[in-house]
Order: structure tokens, then C-alpha cells, then sequence
């Protein structure tokens, strides 16, 4: 069963349409890699996934039950993770303390619930060290290079144990070695069963790690294949619109 | 060997406290206040006195008291204009109140009721329709110093029915601190609800889930509104702190006092805003500590006190303060800059 299914999903704003009659299936342990051009529905796609706003039409389904997100925080509930482009961290907090934001670990004495520091600092150094990353769990986010807070974005969504990760352009501003840690993640990810939409202009990387590639151009899903059925050359020509439909 | 390596990154980069100590901007107004206090007691013959130490401590209570709630609304990144007219209000609703012989008992639960209805609205406003912290804490300004005069038709309460010694004493009474080799201390009450509000909102601000979200929304609240924070909650329920703050400083200022007239509290926002600064709040917002908001109101005190007592005319007092306000910030975006590079 898919985990999670888009059924004719449209979106506007206003006269805009952002998204056309999308569907769209995803199977547990699948890694899918969405690709478009500036414009061509990717972010809406997902902010509509993430519960940031409705659809204007069409259903989203998990596990085959129709589902209504008023809210990320009911996105989340269903077991929906989002790493967001810029990453969504408070640069005056501690690494630790932007993993568990808004799912704070806390001790109860008596009705006074007191944050326990040192077991999110410890969890948080076990993820970083599943990450193989760098990053420390008591260092400001301020002081910390792209691909440790990138570290951090992605530990954020291991600690709610996943059903599927989106990640929108986790690729973009790190350095190549992080990339291959973050592709060894997103395999990671795929071996536990979670599934992973996987958002990106960086075709080695989508074609590196996904299982299917699905295509987006004006809001239409211009292809949904097997990556193997498919190649750079092709998507590009799908996304730029040379090539129609595949 | 990788793990050595690990210990000797973290402890240069968390086990140096001195390092870390004299990093912080509320270390320096500590240190600013200390030395302000000893040039002041070889320069002035008074200001050393139990009696002028008795008025310091307990007349920058009030400004601090309000500072705490400052500071913790200035860490989400917002800003409340109306402190001084909530003070106001919270002292003539419980000095109207008790005016017409009802039990302090009452009287005071409703002037912190009414302080936390406007922060609710203020809240309320900025959180769920969107208006701007300055605009709206603004026009509460207004609108609360107006109802204060509303309700006690401009006048001067000094009558406080039968519970009146209660309510004296609660702002103007004080505790005697028993030391060794010198005279017992007095200790001014408005200074012990203080030193209590201090430790809750430490307390608060560092080890509860709320107090985590006050910083993490002034940090970046987008990110604060994606990972699930309630913003609007937390964002309402600081506006009312502040209040309640400003309320409870309202209720001590009268009994202190002894009279409550509708001029009390007028541009109390800009001292508390400038002690909140200057005690190291960050006004672009995610940083900040209540113990700076203390010490920075506690140098403003300092400083207003000794130009009194150096005989300096007390016009230029707004001078030195905003004077201090400009070069606290000053310091904060020189400190921001050399970190960047």
C-alpha cells in the first residue's frame, strides 16, 4: 500500500495555478526524486504535504485513509518529516535544542515540567554520530558551516521515527563530501523502510540515490518513471519543456 | 585519538568560562555597575548610607521588575510600549478599589486581572491579526492611561479604606536582614518580590518548553511556526507577562507611595526598554536574560542616583540614560561584527 498518494491535487493562488490535477504514489522504502524548474509547483507540492496549507482540490491519502493537515503539526502526526531548503533553525539556539524544538524532552517534578538537557544533548550526539557528522550538540547553530546545519535538519526528522521524509533541496549549499554523507543518509532512510521525496535541481544527486524520478513543469507531472527507464539528458528535457511528456 | 581530538575542540569551544564570562554583555554592566557603586562611595559621602542604598535598591525595583517582562517580550522579537499605563491602571484599579473599602484580598487580584486582560489584547493582536508590536502596545498606551483617568476622574487616591497599612506595607514596608559585623540591612519589599520574580523567570526563561520558545521565535520564528511551536500562544501569553510584571510593580509603586495619581508611570517604557538593552538584550530579538534586565536597571539607578548626589541638575538625566542606551547597542553591533569576520 503506498504510504502516501496525492490524488488529482490542484492549488491557486488567486488566478495562479500553482499545481494541475497532480497524483501521485509513494511506497514505503521508496526514494523519489521531484524535479522542475523554478516555478513548477515543486514547493507548493510539498508545502501541501507538509499541512503549511490545504489543496484547493483532490485528496491526500497515507496508508490509503484520506487525511486533512490544518497544520504541520498534523502532517507531522501521520509520521510526515520535512527538511526545509533554508532548514528552519534558530541561529541563537544549540544544536540540540533546534533538533528538539517543539518536541522538547522534559522531566516532570510534580506538575513542573523541567527541559532534561542532558538527554537531548545525549540523543543529539547519537544522531550526529549516525549522521557521521561533525556537528556538536551544544555548539550554536551561529557558529556552525552549511553541512552541520544541514546535519542538524536531517536529525531533526529521525527523532519522530518517519514514515516518509521530504527534503527540499538538502543538497544545495554543502560541500561534496557532505553530499555523499547526505546521500548515504537518504539510503539509510530507505533500508529502515521510510520513504523519501528527495527535491533537487542536482541531477548526479537525484540520479545517484533515487528510485524513480517524477517530473514537474507549470504545475503538470510532466513524468513519473523508473530511474532506470530514464536519464540526465531526458529529465532535462522534461523539465525545460523540449521534451513534452515521458 | 579521534576522541582527544573531540575534547580538545569542546573544551576550547565550551570549557573556557572565563573566556565565555567576559564575552557576554551583562558581565560588563556588572562590572560597569560595580565600579559605578565604588567611585561613587569615595566620591559622595552620602551614597554609601544604609538610608540613600535603601531608596536605590527599592526605586530601581520597580523599573526592574518591569524589565524582566520587557525582556522576555524583546526576545521574541517584539516590543510593548503600554508598561507604564498598564502600571498606572493596575495601581488605580487597586487603589480605586480598596478606595471604597473593599479587602486587599480583592483588590489586587483585580488590578492584575486588568493588566493581564490588555496584555492579552495586546497579544492578541499582534499574534492573531498581524499588527505590529509597536503599533499596537502604542495605542494600548492611550487607551489605558485614558481608562485610568476614566476611573478615578483624575484624581488623587490616597484614601485606601480599611486595609490601607496592608497595602502600605506591602510597597513601602521592608525586611531586616541580620548580618554578621555590620548593622542589619534593610531590605526593601518591592526588592524581595525581585529577587522572587527573578529566580521564576530565570527559572522560566532556561528550563521550561515555554521559555525555550521565547527564544527560538526571536531566533526565527518561521522555523519556530514549521517545527511546531505554538507561536500565537506563546506570543499572547508573553504580552501578559509583561503585564502582569508591569501590574504587579503598579500595585508595590502605590503602597509605596501612599497615593496614586494617573501622571504615575509616564515614560516608564523607555527606563524599563533601556535597562532591558542595556542589560544585554538583543532588540532584533532571540537574545536576552532576566538577571541582565536587573543589573541593567540597577546601572541606570546608579547613575541617576550619583548625579543627584554629585549635584548635577537632574535635566540632564535623560541624557545619560539615552546616552547609555546608544552605546549599549553600539557595543552589541561592534561585538556582532567582529564574531561575523
Amino acid at each position: 500500500m503506498a504510504v502516501l498518494e496525492l490524488a488529482r491535487v490542484s492549488k491557486h493562488f488567486g488566478a495562479i495555478q500553482a499545481l494541475i490535477d497532480v497524483s501521485l504514489r509513494i511506497e514505503p522504502g521508496e526514494v523519489v526524486g521531484l524535479m522542475g524548474d523554478n516555478g513548477a509547483g515543486k514547493s507548493t507540492l510539498v508545502k501541501i504535504v507538509a499541512g503549511n496549507y490545504p489543496p484547493s482540490d483532490g485528496t491526500v491519502m497515507m496508508e490509503g485513509r484520506t487525511v486533512a493537515f490544518h497544520k504541520p503539526a498534523d502532517a507531522r502526526g501521520e509520521g510526515i518529516e520535512i527538511v526545509y531548503q533554508d532548514l528552519a533553525l534558530c541561529d541563537n539556539l544549540t544544536a540540540a535544542e533546534n533538533v528538539y524544538l517543539g518536541r522538547e524532552l522534559t522531566r516532570g517534578f510534580g506538575p513542573v515540567k523541567v527541559l532534561d538537557y542532558r538527554a537531548m544533548f545525549k540523543r543529539a550526539a547519537e544522531l550526529f554520530a549516525e549522521l557521521k557528522s561533525e556537528t556538536r550538540p551544544r555548539d550554536l547553530v551561529r557558529r556552525m558551516s552549511g553541512g552541520q546545519r544541514q546535519a542538524v535538519a536531517i536529525a531533526r526528522t529521525r527523532l519522530a521515527d518517519p514514515k516518509i521524509v521530504l527534503m527540499d533541496e538538502p543538497t544545495a549549499a554543502i560541500s561534496v563530501r557532505q553530499i555523499a554523507e547526505v546521500l548515504n543518509l537518504i539510503r539509510r532512510l530507505r533500508e529502515h523502510g521510510i520513504a523519501v521525496v528527495l527535491i533537487s535541481h542536482r541531477m548526479p544527486d537525484v540520479f545517484a540515490v533515487a528510485d524513480r524520478i517524477v517530473v514537474l513543469r507549470r504545475g503538470v507531472k510532466v513524468a513519473d518513471k523508473p530511474i532506470a527507464h530514464s536519464s540526465p539528458e531526458e529529465v532535462t528535457g522534461l523539465i525545460t519543456g523540449a521534451i513534452e511528456t515521458a | 585519538m579521534a576522541a582527544s581530538l573531540e575534547d580538545s575542540i569542546d573544551r576550547r569551544v565550551h570549557g573556557n568560562w572565563l573566556s565565555w564570562l567576559v564575552s557576554q554583555q551583562t558581565f560588563w554592566v556588572s562590572v560597569a555597575a560595580v565600579v559605578a557603586f565604588v567611585v561613587l562611595t569615595f566620591a559622595s559621602d552620602v551614597f554609601a548610607t544604609q538610608q540613600n542604598l535603601f531608596n536605590v535598591t527599592r526605586n530601581f525595583a520597580f523599573v526592574a521588575i518591569i524589565a524582566i517582562g520587557m525582556t522576555a517580550v524583546i526576545v521574541t522579537g517584539g516590543i510593548d510600549l503600554s508598561v507604564g499605563a498598564v502600571l498606572v491602571l493596575s495601581g488605580m484599579v487597586v487603589g480605586m478599589t480598596m478606595h471604597t473599602g473593599t479587602s486587599i484580598w480583592v483588590a489586587i487580584p483585580l488590578a492584575l486581572g486588568a493588566s493581564l486582560l490588555a496584555g492579552a489584547i495586546n497579544g492578541f493582536m499582534i499574534a492573531y491579526i498581524g499588527v505590529p508590536p509597536f503599533v499596537v502596545t502604542l495605542g494600548m498606551l492611550s487607551i489605558v492611561r485614558s481608562l485610568a483617568m476614566v476611573l478615578s476622574n483624575n484624581r488623587m487616591v490616597y484614601e485606601f479604606g480599611p486595609d490601607q497599612p496592608k497595602l502600605l506595607a506591602l510597597g513601602g514596608g521592608f525586611v531586616s536582614v541580620s548580618l554578621p559585623f555590620v548593622d542589619p540591612i534593610r531590605v526593601p519589599s518591592p526588592v524581595l518580590f525581585l529577587i522572587v520574580l527573578l529566580l521564576i523567570a530565570s527559572f522560566l526563561f532556561r528550563w521550561t518548553r515555554w521559555g525555550r520558545h521565547l527564544y527560538a521565535i526571536g531566533g526565527n520564528e518561521r522555523a519556530a511556526t514549521m517545527t511546531g511551536v505554538p507561536v500565537k500562544l506563546v506570543k499572547v501569553s508573553v504580552y501578559m507577562f509583561c503585564a502582569l510584571c508591569a501590574g504587579i510593580a503598579g500595585v508595590l509603586e502605590v503602597g509605596w507611595l501612599g497615593t496614586v495619581t494617573t501622571s504615575l508611570g509616564q515614560g516608564m517604557e523607555l527606563s524599563v526598554i533601556a535597562a532591558s538593552v542595556i542589560g544585554g538584550t538583543n532588540l532584533a530579538g532571540g537574545i536576552g536574560t532576566a538577571f541582565g534586565a536587573v543589573v541593567g536597571a540597577a546601572l541606570i539607578e546608579v547613575i541617576r542616583n550619583s548625579l543627584i548626589l554629585l549635584g548635577i541638575s537632574t535635566f540632564w538625566q535623560g541624557t545619560f540614560v539615552g546616552g547609555f542606551i546608544i552605546v549599549a547597542v553600539l557595543f552589541d553591533r561592534l561585538r556582532a561584527r567582529s564574531a561575523n569576520e
